[in-house]
Parts: C-alpha cells; structure tokens; sequence
C-alpha cells in the first residue's frame, strides 16, 4: 500500500497558500459517477426530524391527521436560527413523535411523518422571476422560507450566511464544489447535471451579498464538473472556476479560503470577518428553484455507495425517505451491511438502523461491508513519531493533546488548542498506533463542556441560595421587629386605656389608630419596609 | 437491523507500528552490507546476540508486567533497538557484550520505563554507553579492516573470536584502533592532521578507510527512509549541517589541528547516527522546528566531544544529551496553530 501523507514538494511550490498537511485517502469516487442520478421512489413513509440544521429545532405547525400538499410548510423556523421544513410529497401527517434520527449519538427526536399518498400532488408555488428588483433582505426571506441550510453537511442556516451585517462588507464570494472526502460525489454529479441552476443560484446569492468576486472551486479529481461549471461561467465573466489540488480536507470552509486567499479565519471567528462567505454549489442549486420556480427544500441529490450495493449511483431523493429504501434501490441489501455511514468514511458517523431517514444535510449513505472500513484495530501505545502534526491542517500537535486528553488534564488539553481541531480524522488516519485519536479529542471536549454546563448549573444554584439565605434571613429580622413593634403597641394601648379617665373620644380613637397600626404590621411579608418605616415615622 | 456505531474516521491509512520498523530495518541493510564486507561476518554475530537477547528480555518483561507478548515482539521496535545496539559494537567484541548491552537496553532502558513509547532515552544508545563505560578495553579494541589484516577472517574464525574469549595472538594482528580514535591520539601527540592521514593504511581519499563507504550506505538507506516518510529531514539534516559547518568552520581556521568536514561526515557513526538513532521518534522531539533544534544540539555535541572531549566518537553520548532535554524542548517550541496569532 502505498503512502501518500503528503503533496509533493513540487505540488506546494504550485499552490503557495495552500494549508498545511492534509491526506489523500483512496477516493472511491469512480464506483458512484459512472452513471447519472436517479429521481428516487416516493417511499410509503417520510420521516421528517424537526432538527435537521444548526439551531433551534423546527415548530410543528400541523396535527395528526392533516392532509399536507408537496411543499407545504409542515414546521416553522423557532427563533432567528432556524430552519422551517416542508412536506417532500402530498400526504396525511400520521405522527408526531420521537423517531430515530441521523445523530452521532444515535438518539431518537421529534419528527413529523408523513404517510404518502403516492400522488406528489404540489401545493401552491409563489415563483419569483423578476428577483433582481428585490432587495437584499427580502430575497434572503425567500431563502428563509425555503428551509434552505448549507447542504455541504453543517446544515447553517443559509439566509444567514447570506446576511454579512449592516457595516460588514464582503469581498469573496467562495462556491465550494470542492468534495474532498473520499465516497462522496454528489456535489460533482450536481455541477454536472444542474451547472446552469447553480449558476443562477450563485447570481442571487451574489446579489443578496454584494460580494466583490465570487469563486467556484471545484478539485482537480472532478474534470466533468469543472468544465461543466467553466462553460456556465462564461456567460457571467466575471465569476472564476478554479481548479484545487486534491487533498483532504481541501472542502472544510477555513482551509479552502487559507488556500484561495492566504487569509486564516481568526480562531473562534467567522469566514465574514475577512470578508469572506462561503456557500456549497448544491445549496446555490436549492437557492435557484426556491426563487425561480418557488420550490422549498424538499430534495437533494445524495451518493448512495460503498461495496454494499451493487449499483452504486446519485439519487435525488425526498428528504425523509428512510435510508435502507435508498439502498434497496441500489441493490443493496441493508441486513448483509456492517456498517451504515452518512457523510464520508472521514468524518461522517455511523447509522444506529437503516430506518433513520435522509435530511438535508445527507450528502451520501455509505452502505459499508467489511472491504470499506477497519474495524477493530489493534492499538499500540504513541511511539510520539509526530506523523499526526504533519498532517494536521491546524498546526496541533495532536500528539499532545492525545496525552492530556487520555491522562484528563483538560487544561493542558486547551492550553494545546484543542477547541481549534476541526475532526477531520487525519491524525487517526495516518498514526501507525491505530490509536483513536479523534475519540479522544471529543471526548474531551464534551467532558468539559459537561464540566462547563454543570459549573454553570452550580452558579446558578449557589446564586438562587445566596438569594434564599438573604431572604429568610430578611423576613426573620422584619418579623422579629413586628413583634417588637406590636408588642409596644399593645402595651402603649393598654396603658392609655388604664390611664383614660376624662375624653372618652380621644381613647377611643386611639384605640382605633392602634389597631389600624397593629393590622397594618401583621401583614405578611409583602407589606414591605415602605409599610414600617411609615409606621415607624408614625411612631415618632 | 442494528449496524455498528465506531466514531469516524472509519478509513486508516494502513499504517503500523510493525511496518514503520521494518522499513527501518529494510534501510539499514545497505549499511550492514557494506560494513560486513570490510570488517567480517562479525558485525552479523553481533547483530544475531544482540536480536536474540533482545527479543528474550521483551518477552520475559512483557510477561511479567502482564502485557499482550506477540503484538509488542511483533512490532519490531525491539529488533531495531537490537540492530542498531549491534552496529555501534566492535566487530570482534566477546559474545556477552552484545548480550548485555541488549539485555541492558531492553529491560533497563525500555521496559522500565513502560516500554514502547515511553522509554526517554534511546535503548540502544543507553546499553551502548553503559557497556563504553564499563568496558572500556572490549569496547574500544576495534578490528582494523579486513583489507589491512594479514589474516582474512572466515565466518567461523569471528565466531571463535567472538565466543572463545580473546586469542590474543589473533585479536592482537586484526584489531587496531579506529580512524577517529587514531586521529585523536595522534593530534595530542601534536601530530598534524596530514602527518597523521598521509600514508596511514586506515585512511582512504575521503576517511578512514571503509568507513567512508560504511557511511555512504547510511546515507542511502537514510535517504529511502525520508522518501518513505518514515523519518522527516529535519533531524538527520540539521546534524550533518551543524557537524559541517563546525567542523568546516575549524578547518578553515586551523587544518592542521581539525580534520576535515569529510572526514566528520563520513567516519564513525555520523551517519548511521543522524538517520537512524536521532530519528528514533520515542526520545527525539516531535514538531518539524522542535527536531531541527535537536539535531542541531546533537550535531554540536558530536563535534565538541569529538574535538575536545575525551571519547573519539560522541554519536551515543550525543543523542543522549539531546534525549534528555527533548521534553522541554517540544514544551517551548510548538507551531502557530491556524487563527491564532504567534
């Protein structure tokens, strides 16, 4: 087998921003573009989680039992981050309820499932041909009430990246078709097939951003693509196809921009604060039909591969369709597969049962026999051989985050950087010790956001008792000096009714203000100091 | 249907242990090649001790600290600590030296420590410089080269030498002393540097004689391994510059009192040094500028205890200094990380 960590000399000479280490996999790209997508079957059921995206999950806003139309919003955006989600074919909402979802954790959530009527019947479509008189922010609702998010596989919501802010101006407009994790061609079957969409996609998304320039980068192990996106990018001159170097992890987002433009997106900071905003070629595609033609984000093409089916291929498949059907489809058969992955062998996560539905962040299904992936590695101890800072696009030493990550010195761990690793997995990939080392860094990340959340909690607690403490010690000062206070009261009326003798009158009205007083001081709490302090100016 | 759920990446690169140190191994051959050829089938007994002691005491340890034994014998890095402990041993040194300096190197210098991986100063290096230091007679009694000698030395007569204790009348016509151990003698008996060369049977045009070649091999096999990715230039690079440029520094100050770079470069375990030894990832430092600080530090002690110290090589001392200060050097040195500026 040969090794191939890095590019040659000569390859970074040629590209001179090219960021550091990187891996070159075997691409597995040729089994899935040897034909052209397929429009999936309408399975019976669609299962729709309400959190397909980054942020808020969806709001339900149909019930059991309604008939829902092909686009029809089914659940709206919750709050700013969000993303509403639409019926992907005509229907009866059959149930509400915890599902299995695509999640690393492999945990159920609220979805909304559609029982299919199997005639695709649309709803009304609101198209919109003259977009160019719209302004920024109502072509970015269209976008909004579309449910597009990133189809890449983070699922932002898209309206947002297309909102650099009031006073911050966008030079770069960065298209990326890059796809550089190993299995995965959706993206290139796409540009193929719909560069004319994507085309008019990015022209909308150029106008909602004003960008200066505007990029398509597609890597070298795509020529169909590539030219398919140049001859479209002819007709506007002013957009460039460049090709990249193939090289994972060449699509994550500050990589591809470190490479195109030698700026780094500062750590913990946001493509936009260079200037920069970087969108998938799909997502533009979702953007063309959403304005264009109305449709919401209903569908995607997703690559369904891996030596578990017999017919790897792209399939445009509705978002909910679970994914075993799409393997069936291919001539796979789900019970023979040790593994199901969504997304790429690199840093997809593995499916718990091929029930779990398509989203729309699916970019591709793996269906994984034993040929596709290792299992089981024997782990040597780190000979500390520092094949994983070679190869960390970051520039961690992973080596060193590994020992205070396994050893829980979650400080060292930070003062290493660890919240900079991206999980790319080219540390794992290349250490001759097989030794998970990627586990190790979320493991240690989510041990201390753990220890976050619970030192947050214990704030919280402590503060709330501080604040108890305060007021049961308040209360017991004021009731101590009601006491005080109604005693002398008493014993003051008392005295006066002894002592009255001459003006009846004047003892009785006394007698009246005392009580009034008295009343006025067994008042609960509530009856605050305002009340004493009148008494107690009364009383002088 | 329920599937596996490993965390990705699902995909490795094939990697092992076991193969980074047999590729090492592959790259010595070269070097063991020649060096036979000069210096007899001695180096291959020697090799063949230190291999069996070596792999013995792995066991024995690995099973008293209750470890899997077959994935660490496996993993070769045991051979490699065997074969290099074995090619910095004289040729005609008796059997229990290669057997103590491995048994040595294996259980004090590794297994102590925890074995593979955390062993902080290079074993082989250790049980080298324990046996220099306890036996001085045995370690520094070298072969002169089999082109000198009289006497050609069959594969059975090392093995006499090497197992039935010194023959002195034998071992006293084959063994002389080594070029770099000549030149020192001889430079503090105010000798010039060319009076000593000139005319001496243990030099050649380039160095001493056989080890130029000896030398050259390494060089090569260090080559593979760089091209290989075993090992990253840094280290081997930054010795030999800094051995180099001291030494071509002195030389071009005084070359009567300093030998040439050449002579530097090419004798002793300069090279089988820089590639092989620094190199071992355990004990050497792990970031690209990190290792060049290092090498550069082992160059400087190669040729300040090579010029002024009192051993005439310094490779193993060299690399031990350097082992030591390897942690703090990787605790000080760390890369920009992307985002973050210096």
């Amino acid at each position: 087998m040969k090794m191939k960590h890095q590019q040659t000399l000569i390859q970074r000479l040629l590209s001179p921003h090219q960021f550091p280490g990187g891996v070159h996999p075997p691409q597995h790209k040729a089994e899935s573009t040897n034909v052209g997508s397929v429009k999936a079957k309408i399975p019976a059921r669609l299962i729709l989680p309400l959190h397909q995206h980054i942020g808020e999950p969806a709001e339900p806003i149909v019930a059991i039992g309604d008939k829902v139309l092909k686009g029809q919003r089914i659940a709206k955006a919750d709050g700013y981050v969000s993303a509403a989600i639409h019926a992907p074919s005509s229907g009866t909402i059959s149930e509400i309820s915890n599902c299995p979802i695509p999640h690393p954790s492999g945990m159920n959530a609220p979805c909304i499932v559609i029982e299919t009527d199997g005639e695709d019947k649309w709803g009304e479509l609101n198209p919109t041909q003259d977009w160019k008189k719209l302004d920024a922010s109502a072509l970015r609702n269209i976008i909004r009430d579309a449910g597009i998010v990133g189809l890449g596989g983070a699922g932002f919501p898209s309206f947002i990246k297309l909102n650099p802010g009031a006073n911050k101006s966008i030079d770069t407009l960065i298209l990326n078709g890059v796809e550089c994790e190993p299995y995965i061609t959706c993206d290139d079957i796409i540009m193929r097939e719909r560069s004319g969409e994507i085309m008019l996609g990015i022209t909308i998304m150029r106008h909602a951003l004003n960008a200066k320039e505007c990029i398509i980068t597609v890597e070298e192990n795509k020529p169909d693509a590539f030219n398919a996106m140049t001859i479209m990018a002819k007709e506007t001159s002013d957009v460039k196809v460049v090709k990249v170097p193939t090289i994972y992890p060449h699509g994550s987002e500050k990589q591809l921009i470190q490479a195109l433009t030698g700026k780094e997106v500062p750590a913990n900071g946001l493509a936009t604060q260079i200037g920069v905003v970087c969108h998938n070629v799909a997502t533009a595609a979702a953007v063309y039909r959403a304005v264009y033609q109305g449709e919401p984000l209903i569908s995607r093409y997703v690559t369904i591969t891996g030596s578990g089916v017999a017919e790897p291929r792209n399939i445009r498949a509705l978002i909910g369709t679970p994914m075993a059907e799409l393997i069936k489809q291919c001539d796979g058969n789900p019970a023979s597969l040790s593994r199901v992955i969504m997304g790429g062998p690199m840093m997809g996560y593995a499916m718990q049962t091929g029930q779990v539905p398509v989203i729309k962040t699916t970019n591709c299904i793996i269906a994984c026999t034993e040929e596709d992936v290792v299992s089981e590695p024997t782990v040597m101890p780190c000979i500390r051989c520092g094949a994983c800072a070679e190869v960390c696009p970051i520039s961690l030493l992973p080596q060193q985050l590994y020992w205070h990550s396994k050893s829980r010195d979650y400080d060292k761990a930070q003062e290493f950087n660890l919240f900079d690793c991206i999980e790319c997995g080219c540390c794992s990939y290349v250490c001759p010790s097989q030794i998970p080392l990627v586990q190790y860094y979320r493991h240690a990340k989510g041990e201390i956001w753990a220890d976050e959340r619970e030192k947050a909690h214990a704030d919280i607690a402590r503060d709330r008792h501080e604040f108890r403490q305060a007021r049961i010690e308040r209360e017991e000062a004021e009731k101590a000096e009601r006491h005080r206070k109604k005693k002398a009261a008493l014993a003051a009326a008392k005295k006066k009714t002894t002592e009255a003798t001459s003006d009846d009158n004047k003892t009785l009205i006394d007698d009246a203000v005392a009580k009034a007083k008295a009343k006025q001081l067994q008042q609960g709490p509530a009856a605050d100091n305002i009340t004493n302090d009148k008494i107690e100016t009364g009383d002088r | 249907m329920e599937f596996k759920t490993p965390t990705s990446p699902h995909i490795h690169s094939g990697a092992t242990v076991s193969r980074v140190m047999l590729l090492v191994m592959a790259a010595t051959i070269p070097g063991i090649a020649v060096y036979v050829s000069y210096f007899g089938w001695g180096v291959v007994i020697n090799i063949l001790l230190a291999l069996v002691t070596a792999l013995a005491c792995e066991a024995g340890i690995l099973i008293l600290r209750k470890r899997p034994v077959l994935p660490f014998l496996y993993d070769g890095s045991a051979v490699v600590t065997a074969v290099l402990l074995a090619l910095a041993l004289p040729p005609i040194a008796p059997w229990w030296i290669a057997v103590l300096g491995a048994a040595f190197a294996i259980i004090i210098a590794k297994q102590l420590y925890g074995g593979l991986g955390y062993n902080p100063f290079n074993p082989a290096m250790a049980g080298y410089v324990m046996l220099l230091v306890s036996f001085p007679i045995e370690m520094t009694r070298w072969q002169a080269p089999l082109a000198n000698t009289e006497a050609s030395l069959s594969f059975i007569d090392s093995w006499h030498i090497i197992f039935s204790g010194i023959q002195a009348n034998i071992t006293d016509a084959i063994s002389m002393a080594t070029p770099l151990d000549t030149l020192k003698t001889e430079l503090r008996l105010d000798q010039s540097v060319e009076q000593i060369i000139t005319g001496n049977p243990l030099f050649s045009n380039l160095a001493g004689l056989g080890w130029e070649w000896i030398n050259i091999a390494f060089l090569i096999g260090g080559l593979f391994l760089i091209y290989k990715r075993i090992i990253s230039w840094h280290i081997p690079v930054a010795v030999l510059a800094t051995v180099a440029i001291l030494s071509g520094v002195f030389y071009l100050i005084d070359a009567d009192t300093f030998s040439s770079p050449m002579i530097h470069l090419l004798s002793g375990a300069t090279m089988l040094g820089a590639f092989f030894i620094a190199t071992d990832p355990v004990s050497a430092t792990t970031s690209n500028p990190a290792r060049i600080i290092y090498g550069v530090g082992i160059g400087v002690f190669i040729y300040v205890i090579r010029t002024w110290g009192g051993y005439p090589d310094a490779v193993a001392f060299s690399v031990l200094l350097m082992n030591m200060v390897a942690p703090t050097i990787d605790y000080y040195v760390k890369p920009r990380v992307f985002g973050h500026k210096q």
